[in-house]
């Protein structure tokens, strides 16, 4: 296969997909402009109420449906955005405002809010964050409520009225309609970019996310703001569209609603939480006796989902995942593509440890222990079964902070205790079970691995700036070129959860190379492979320290830990039994009665 | 005043305290934390007054259905919601599981009884006053139900089976302990104790559907900051919530007291995310 021909296939099949996926939308877009025509205002108000939460919604399927936080409780934007949007205009708490500006200050407060009730979620387990979303949605009315002042208390008080060019009527539904389209635009952009991806890893790799550098804090706090913000807007215009409102108009049963249809739709769906949101706005509407009932059916309907279709319906039409693939596939890595894919600067690093000894309550999972690592050599490190080699691997790239010792890179002291750091010191690492998204294509997958490297921001990704769609281009031919070094580019647009076991662990290296590591740690990257893979994978790993990289294998292989490497450490109860070469080893007295076996 | 804001957010305290001790006892037999503690208090109070004030049942026979509907829904919960998802616990479907049908319970509630707050029967005439039932009633629930517990898992062999599932359930199916009975009966106590909750203190929260959302959320909040799974930490954490809470009511008013609770609750979990009394739990990789 020639090097041109194999890029240029998944460009024409994209550019396929692309115009596939717009379908849909045009058609929704036609219907939404064409849907005055009919002129009947109460379609009218459905229509807009199904604009309203659809803002909403888009922007909390970003943190729902991508990033995996279950926010139970986001009506609470909605009705801080629809209580500041109300307030400023009619000037409760200040002078009265122009009622756009009082919009967009409802989206600005929405947006704070939305960081207050995430930040929990950066620290804590998935319950206790539903919970703090439940809390706040709580509070909320509470505070609505009690603040007669400012909100009317329970009596109420009444919403903004829009002046010129988008008054009641039709003007209005034309500026619901045209945010809508803008959410969904900006929202699209975010979840096809390197941040889209980096959430879905955040949900379904969280570790491996982190080892591929990617903030979590910082991303999800940047989402947070963006879904806050639109659950905001929403709720200044559900304001003028009830026309007066009352806490009561905000109950925890609409939070249900925007939900439901997120998980309707599918998680990591766009489409599908968009008409999961329609049609749940709608359905009460055109059958009245089901309104009593409405909220009760919605549960039901998220409870048979849980326990039925978790993936919702996005994946019951994933008909191209269907396809059977080829059987019999074989993995032909081309070491000869590395001088493009790594830094080939003859720089020389080194990365040590010395002294670290770290516990897990009374027992010590290393003690004491020395290693250097150099650029251009592979290191073996061996040892039976919990003697501390990943436990080592994972001080190594931070997610363990060690009682004592240091951690180097050529003298400089490495934080521990911040692994989304690593990245930056180009150290990349596989894992002993591999950690992939088993609902992306191998490709996504490989590209997590240079989410960094991007140069465009979140903003940029949001609007579809020019840097956005370089960064795109540039992570995607990397990766195939990452891909294709592997052996594995024929795979590149199948979901990483049909891929047999040996080539999740290729995908992992691919994935790791997008960083252009200086170092590489690899778990047991042979575990599991025929004997001619494990060859192949032997043939790759040398071939990757000969172009400059200082490799660290943690294998149980012998054979090839002694075919491959330049350095062995064998460790035996988290201390060092023996360094050396792999012919000194190999005739070490206590390593063979330790765990060779004579 | 002062003994009203005592004996009042005592009362209040303990109806926390017991909803924390129905998360603790359904979290302890399946690490899972399940949205039905406050609907549980909830019906306490609404099945309360439907059998004794709209039925006119004896007050003791109401009392034993109201605790006998609550251990059937705590059944449900398990068999309908938990165990199928139980297997895949990381991807937290429970979350959303048992939402679903608490919020189903909740809509049926609303459908058959009421949207709006209804009365609850008086069970003794003593009072008025800080005498008053409705003050000493839950915190004598509380202390019944903390002093049941204790002996049940300390007296008992089935109590020791409880403790040795919430400890190690994959050790404890290897020592042949029936871990889904046991689960089972964990689910129905936790039902039990939630139904409790709700009608020792539906005089003061009235029989209402709304009190569903506050009670999972005052509820769950002396369980984050005593630790998961500590009953005692529930206790302590349910009455200081419950005295700090009044208090702030009227002292600063209701959205002072309301947006403090909040705070504090976010600010002590982000500092402390384990609890105030918990343990930090080891990493993941």
């Amino acid at each position: 296969m020639s090097d041109a021909a194999s890029p240029a296939q998944p460009a024409r099949a994209s550019a396929l997909a692309r115009i596939e996926g717009a379908l849909p939308w045009i058609a929704l877009g036609l219907v939404g402009l064409l849907l005055p025509l009919l002129g009947d205002s109460y379609i009218g108000v459905i229509a807009q109420r199904a604009y309203i939460y659809w803002i909403l919604s888009a922007g909390l399927n970003l943190v729902v449906g991508y990033a995996g936080q279950i926010a139970i409780g986001w009506v609470a934007m909605l009705t801080i955005g629809a209580y500041t949007t109300a307030a400023l205009t009619a000037g409760t708490a200040t002078a009265p405002w122009h009622p756009y500006l009082a919009l967009a200050a409802g989206g600005v407060v929405g947006a704070l809010a939305g960081v207050v009730v995430g930040l929990p979620a950066l620290r804590l387990r998935t319950f206790y964050f539903a919970m703090t979303t439940l809390g706040f949605a709580t509070i909320v009315t509470q505070v609505a409520l009690a603040w007669k002042d400012v909100t009317g208390g329970g009596v109420g008080t009444p919403g903004p009225v829009f002046p010129w060019p988008f008054e009641p009527g039709w003007g209005f539904y034309y500026f619901c309609f045209l945010l809508a389209a803008i959410a969904t635009w900006m929202t699209a952009n975010l979840a096809a970019s390197r941040f889209g991806r980096a959430l879905v890893a955040i949900r379904d790799a969280e570790v491996a996310a982190e080892a591929s550098g990617i903030a979590k804090p910082k991303l999800l706090i940047a989402v947070f703001l963006f879904a806050g913000a639109l659950g905001g807007v929403a709720g200044g215009l559900f304001a003028s569209l009830q026309s007066y409102i009352t806490p009561d108009a905000f109950t925890f049963e609409m939070s249900v609603l925007f939900f439901i249809a997120i998980l309707i739709g599918g998680r990591g769906s766009i489409l599908g939480p968009a008409l999961g949101t329609i049609i749940l706005t709608a359905l009460p509407e055109f059958a009245a006796p089901l309104v009593q009932w409405s909220t009760f059916l919605y549960a039901t309907l998220l409870l048979v989902i849980v326990l039925v279709i978790p993936g919702g319906i996005a994946d019951l039409l994933d008909y191209k995942n269907r396809r059977p693939l080829k059987q019999h596939r074989e993995i032909a890595p081309r070491p000869e593509l590395l001088s493009r894919v790594l830094d080939t600067s003859s720089d020389r690093n080194v990365l040590s440890l010395s002294n670290i000894a770290l516990h897990f309550g009374g027992v010590k999972a290393i003690d004491g222990l020395d290693l250097e690592i150099r650029s251009g050599q592979v290191h073996g490190l061996i040892g039976p079964n919990g003697s501390g080699k990943t436990t080592t691997l994972n001080v190594i790239s931070g997610y363990y902070a060690p009682r004592t010792g240091q951690a180097q890179l050529n003298g400089t002291a490495l934080p521990f205790d911040a692994p989304h750091a690593r990245a930056a010191h180009r150290i990349a690492r596989t894992f002993q079970t591999p950690r992939m998204i088993g609902g992306a294509s191998v490709l996504d997958n490989v590209m997590i691995g240079g989410t960094t490297q991007g140069r465009g921001t979140f903003v940029e990704s949001l609007l579809l700036l020019p840097r956005r769609h370089s960064d795109e281009a540039h992570l995607r031919d990397a990766a195939m070129l990452a891909l294709q070094t592997v052996g594995l580019e024929s795979l590149a647009s199948v979901r990483a959860d049909r891929l047999q076991h040996s080539e999740l662990r290729f995908m992992e290296i691919a994935r790791a190379l997008m960083l252009r590591p200086a170092f590489l740690l690899l778990d047991e990257p042979a575990a599991g492979l025929s004997a001619e893979e494990i060859r192949r994978l032997g043939a790759l790993i040398v071939a990757i320290s000969r172009a400059g990289v200082g490799v660290l294998l943690v294998e149980h292989h012998a054979d090839l830990i002694f075919d491959i490497c330049d350095r062995v450490t064998v460790l035996n109860l988290g201390k060092v039994l023996a360094a050396g070469t792999p012919d000194e080893i190999r005739s070490h007295r206590e390593v063979v009665n330790a765990y060779l076996g004579g | 005043m002062f003994a009203s804001i005592v004996s009042y957010g005592l009362a209040v305290g303990a109806v926390y305290a017991l909803i924390g001790i129905t998360y603790n006892v359904m979290f302890s037999a399946s690490r899972v934390f399940s949205f039905t503690a406050g609907m549980l208090g909830m019906l306490g109070g609404v099945l309360g007054a439907l059998f004794i004030g709209k039925m006119g049942m004896p007050v003791i026979v109401g009392f034993v259905l109201v605790l006998a509907c609550g251990a059937v829904l705590g059944l449900i919960t398990e068999i309908l919601t938990v165990r199928p998802v139980l297997k895949s616990i990381e991807q937290h479907l429970y979350v959303l599981s048992t939402l679903a049908f608490a919020l189903m319970i909740q809509q049926l509630t609303a459908i058959e009884w009421s949207t709006e707050p209804q009365p609850f029967p008086r069970l003794i005439p003593i009072g008025p006053g800080w005498l008053d039932q409705q003050f000493w009633l839950p915190m004598l629930a509380c202390a019944a139900t903390i002093l049941g517990l204790e002996l049940l898992y300390r007296k008992t062999l089935i109590g020791r089976a409880f403790l040795a599932i919430a400890e190690d359930s994959y050790a404890a199916r290897a020592l042949g302990l029936p871990e889904t009975r046991l689960r089972l009966a964990s689910y129905a106590l936790a039902g039990v104790i939630g139904a409790l909750a709700g009608f020792t203190g539906a005089e003061m929260l009235l029989a209402f559907i709304g009190n569903q959302a506050i009670l999972n959320f005052y509820g769950f909040v002396p369980v984050a900051l005593g630790g998961m799974g500590s009953n005692r930490g529930a206790v302590v954490g349910g009455l200081a919530l419950g005295l700090f809470q009044q208090a702030a009511n009227y002292f600063f008013g209701g959205i002072f007291a309301a947006v403090a609770v909040f705070v504090v609750f976010i600010v002590v979990l982000l500092l402390r995310p384990e609890g105030l009394a918990g343990a930090a739990s080891a990493r993941r990789v």
